[in-house]
């Protein structure tokens, strides 16, 4: 069976894969947009985070041979605990200033953390075998289901959407919404929002980590793999605009099935139609599809 | 009995501009205290450096007897003030029943929410709704609604008849003795003299961000002729 | 008078250079000045923090690259159509990025920038990974033999005299001052009639070109053109040359490409320097890590030095 010339199968195949970059899109997008809305800043780290996830991944399972399943719980929190610290020992101090010196500090902290990476494994990727558990495929009669990728698609929903609906129903959630868009009168009622400042600044970069430890056996993880991804993540959320949780996700998704499709019938495109999608919305509704000019 | 509030040379800073001067002024356990001034004076900015929202702050701020200079603003809450800011500062992104909820329960004794639903039947009704989409006057109800939740016993109200109908302007003072009764310290910013003036056992006159005059509720009569010259009214 | 002294000094300076320093090091430091000049008009001036500067550098210099090389244009006629690429190509990005305020803006710029990248990497005529290589100098005018290094040089810093005095002409002019305005607070200078936009459109397209004629030359100079010159590291770099020197001063990003590009170059000696001293061995492979202490020198920036070297020297003299 054929859909537009190509074959069924390949046809869904590629759009499974568009899913799970759009999965991640989606997560990397989601802790953007969480910390650009509390700090002011737009974290150019997140992709080098993202990458130190994966690479978290890695090298417990080759060095001390700790499981994908730990590494899922474990790497986040480590990150998460990196992320804090970067936030109150550096980030911190330029929150009274322009909003371009955070991007220039994560920027600084995003080489430092590739030239790192970079000169003890070099550009190439290391390859991360699939769990056990989730290897192989299951036949679903019109196309094969690679289990993996099902499962980082389903991962990522789940999380993602836990994530919104701790930010939007829940009294933690009220706290970050309000320290948002007051955070002097948040304190007021004496809360301690600078706490809440850093955990959320964790808290978004363990949403990266989680999403690198859930790419780590779909792509290689090598020290670039973050900052090919970090570009078209700030297009996503120029696209999507960073008023919306749910904005966000559904864009992120959406970016990708569009970009995987994409490679399906205009291969040569397919690296830039994110970007030609970003300035369409650019001339047509400049606040974004989710998005409230800020 | 220690004072519920004493600031004694309190100087204040936003950014580079130097607002307060030398402020002094106390509160009794239980007084209701007014601010009075010209717009600019600094009777805003005395409220919001006890809260600890300004810039840079010197001199003393005791509450309840214990320093608070040098904390920072999340602390300061938690010595059982609340504060009812000029501009209401309602979230947009917090339903009315989130807006009432968020400030934490600093001690026992505020009042619950049925007893608040039941002085302010309007923000039962309007729960739900989105907290900017609330009226004027809801508004206001909310943020003093708010943290009479807390438990906080020391008031700061910042203009809060401003701006609303006279029959909900009614429904504040009514408020405002009910709690005054019930052992609440007040200390109110208001415009509104006519507002304030049955409500309040003491008045300060602030000018260039210090005291410049202050007198008893009974002197009132006596004083008025003063006071119109030092509010230029 | 004692600011004519300066530049009379430095000019002449300028002119002995090549008998003490090899010229093409001097070339290539002239174009990376001239480029963060380019881009502080940008950040500096007009208060637009551009991260996809690398498209209107890299761009020229393929767009310059492919004419001297397979369309024989002579020299001056390749540089001015890399510097005309460049300014088209800055009139479209800037316009799109424009729309939006603040760091959106500069997240459209780095995503656009991205994409040209992108079209670099597959379009055949670049050679991609491999680069455009062998771009022929050829003749000035017709007759002044540019293959010559010494000579090159001379022709390559008339050019970027006259750009730089274009450059303090415009930052001094009418059209100069709106920009500031528009730096300093731009709703007033919407509310004193200003259309803030053409203003900040025709700034951006200044700097492209601007940016764009640094890439051509330094393409002719150094003979090829690379993606590294369109990648985002590249537009990093001129941020970080810019910052280092100073923001919205005037020589700030000269002396930032002239230390940047002597530290790239030097940063083998003095990482294998510190291995002797300190015995450390890792500090022999520093020389590769070009990346971190790029990264290390931005964060320190931020953190304690923001107003860069010639702004901090302003600062103290005042």
């Amino acid at each position: 069976m054929e859909i537009f010339g190509i074959p069924l199968a390949a046809f869904l195949g590629q759009l499974l894969l568009g899913l799970v970059n759009g999965s991640f899109y989606a997560m990397l997008s989601l802790g953007l947009a969480v910390i650009f809305g509390l700090l002011n800043v737009i974290n150019f780290a997140h992709g080098a985070l993202y990458m130190m996830g994966a690479f978290l991944a890695w090298m417990g399972l080759q060095y001390f041979g700790i499981s994908y399943w730990v590494m899922l719980l474990l790497a986040p929190l480590m990150i998460a605990l990196f992320g804090m610290v970067i936030e109150r020992s550096m980030l911190r101090w330029l929150y009274q200033l322009d909003h371009l010196y955070g991007l220039l500090l994560t920027f600084g902290i995003t080489l430092i953390i590739e030239g790192v990476f970079r000169s003890f494994y070099g550009v190439s990727g290391q390859p991360f075998a699939v769990p056990p558990q989730l290897a192989g495929a299951t036949d679903l009669g019109f196309m094969m289901l690679p289990i993996y990728r099902a499962w980082v698609v389903v991962a990522s929903l789940v999380v993602c959407l836990a994530t919104w609906f701790v930010i939007e129903k829940t009294r933690l959630g009220a706290y970050l919404r309000a320290g948002t868009e007051n955070p002097r009168m948040v304190e007021a009622f004496g809360i301690n929002v600078p706490l809440m400042v850093t955990l959320t600044y964790g808290f978004g970069v363990a949403l990266a980590a989680f999403a690198g430890v859930l790419a780590a056996p779909v792509l290689q993880v090598s020290p670039l793999m973050g900052s090919n991804l970090i570009v078209t993540i700030f297009a996503v959320v120029v696209i999507g605009g960073m008023g919306s949780i749910l904005g966000s996700i559904v864009t992120g998704l959406a970016l990708g099935v569009i970009e995987g499709l994409t490679k399906v019938f205009y291969p040569e495109l397919s690296s830039t139609v994110v970007f030609i999608i970003m300035a369409i919305v650019l001339l047509v509704r400049p606040a974004g599809l989710f998005g409230r000019e800020k | 009995m220690t004072l519920a509030l004493e600031i004694k040379g309190l100087q204040a800073w936003y950014g580079e501009s130097h607002i307060l001067h030398d402020m002094n002024l106390s509160v009794a356990q239980g007084e209701v205290v007014t601010l009075l001034g010209r717009n600019g004076a600094g009777r805003t900015t005395t409220l919001r450096a006890i809260m600890g929202l300004t810039g840079r702050r010197s001199g003393s701020i005791k509450i309840n007897g214990i320093e608070t200079i040098a904390l920072p603003t999340h602390r300061i809450a938690h010595f059982g003030i609340g504060y009812c800011p000029e501009e209401r500062a309602i979230f947009s992104s917090l339903s009315a029943e989130e807006n009432l909820m968020l400030p934490p329960t600093l001690t026992a004794g505020g009042m619950s929410v049925d007893e608040i639903y039941q002085m302010f039947p309007n923000l039962e009704e309007r729960r739900s709704s989105q907290g900017t989409r609330l009226s004027g006057g809801e508004q206001q109800m909310l943020a003093v609604a708010r943290i009479l939740r807390t438990g906080a016993k020391l008031l700061l109200l910042d203009e809060i008849s401003e701006g609303l109908a006279p029959v909900i302007v009614q429904a504040l003072s009514r408020m405002i003795s009910t709690l005054k009764a019930k052992g609440y310290t007040i200390v109110m910013v208001e415009q509104n003299f006519r507002f304030a003036a049955p409500l309040a056992d003491r008045f300060y006159v602030i000018e260039h961000g210090h005291v410049v005059a202050q007198f008893n509720a009974n002197e009132l009569s006596t004083k008025t002729d003063e006071l119109n010259e030092l509010l230029g009214v | 008078m004692s600011r004519k002294l300066g530049y009379t000094a430095v000019l002449l300076g300028l002119l002995i250079a090549p008998f003490a320093l090899y010229p093409v090091l001097l070339m290539k430091i002239l174009c990376f000045a001239l480029f963060a000049c380019a881009f502080n008009l940008l950040i500096g001036f007009t208060g637009l923090l551009s991260f996809g500067h690398a498209a209107f550098f890299g761009g020229a210099a393929y767009i310059t690259g492919h004419a001297l090389k397979m369309w024989g244009l002579p020299f001056e006629l390749g540089i001015l159509i890399g510097t005309l690429f460049a300014a088209l190509v800055g009139w479209v990005i800037g316009g799109l990025a424009i729309r939006r305020q603040g760091i959106y803006f500069t997240m459209i710029t780095l995503a656009l920038a991205q994409m040209l990248f992108f079209v670099f990497l597959q379009a055949p005529f670049t050679g991609g990974e491999d680069g455009l290589q062998s771009i022929p100098r050829g003749y000035l005018l017709g007759v002044i033999d540019l293959r010559n290094d010494l000579t090159m040089y001379y022709v390559v810093l008339a050019i970027m005299v006259l750009s730089f005095a274009l450059i303090v002409r415009v930052i001094h002019s009418p059209f100069g001052q709106v920009l500031k305005a528009v730096r300093e607070n731009e709703p007033r200078a919407t509310s004193l009639g200003y259309e803030v936009a053409r203003y900040k459109l025709l700034a951006f397209v200044l700097s492209a070109a601007l940016a764009g004629l640094a890439g051509s030359v330094k393409a002719v100079v150094l003979g090829f053109g690379t993606l590294t010159d369109v990648h985002w590291s590249m537009s990093g770099l001129v941020v970080l040359m810019t910052l280092v020197g100073g923001m919205g001063t005037l020589f700030g990003p000269v002396l930032g490409a002239i230390i940047i590009i002597a530290l790239e170059n030097k940063l083998g000696d003095v990482g294998a320097w510190l291995a002797q001293v300190t015995a450390v061995e890792w500090f022999n492979t520093l020389g590769e890590s070009v990346t971190m202490i790029t990264g290390l020198i931005f964060v320190i920036c931020v953190l304690a030095f923001r107003r860069g070297i010639i702004g901090e020297l302003a600062a103290r003299i005042r």
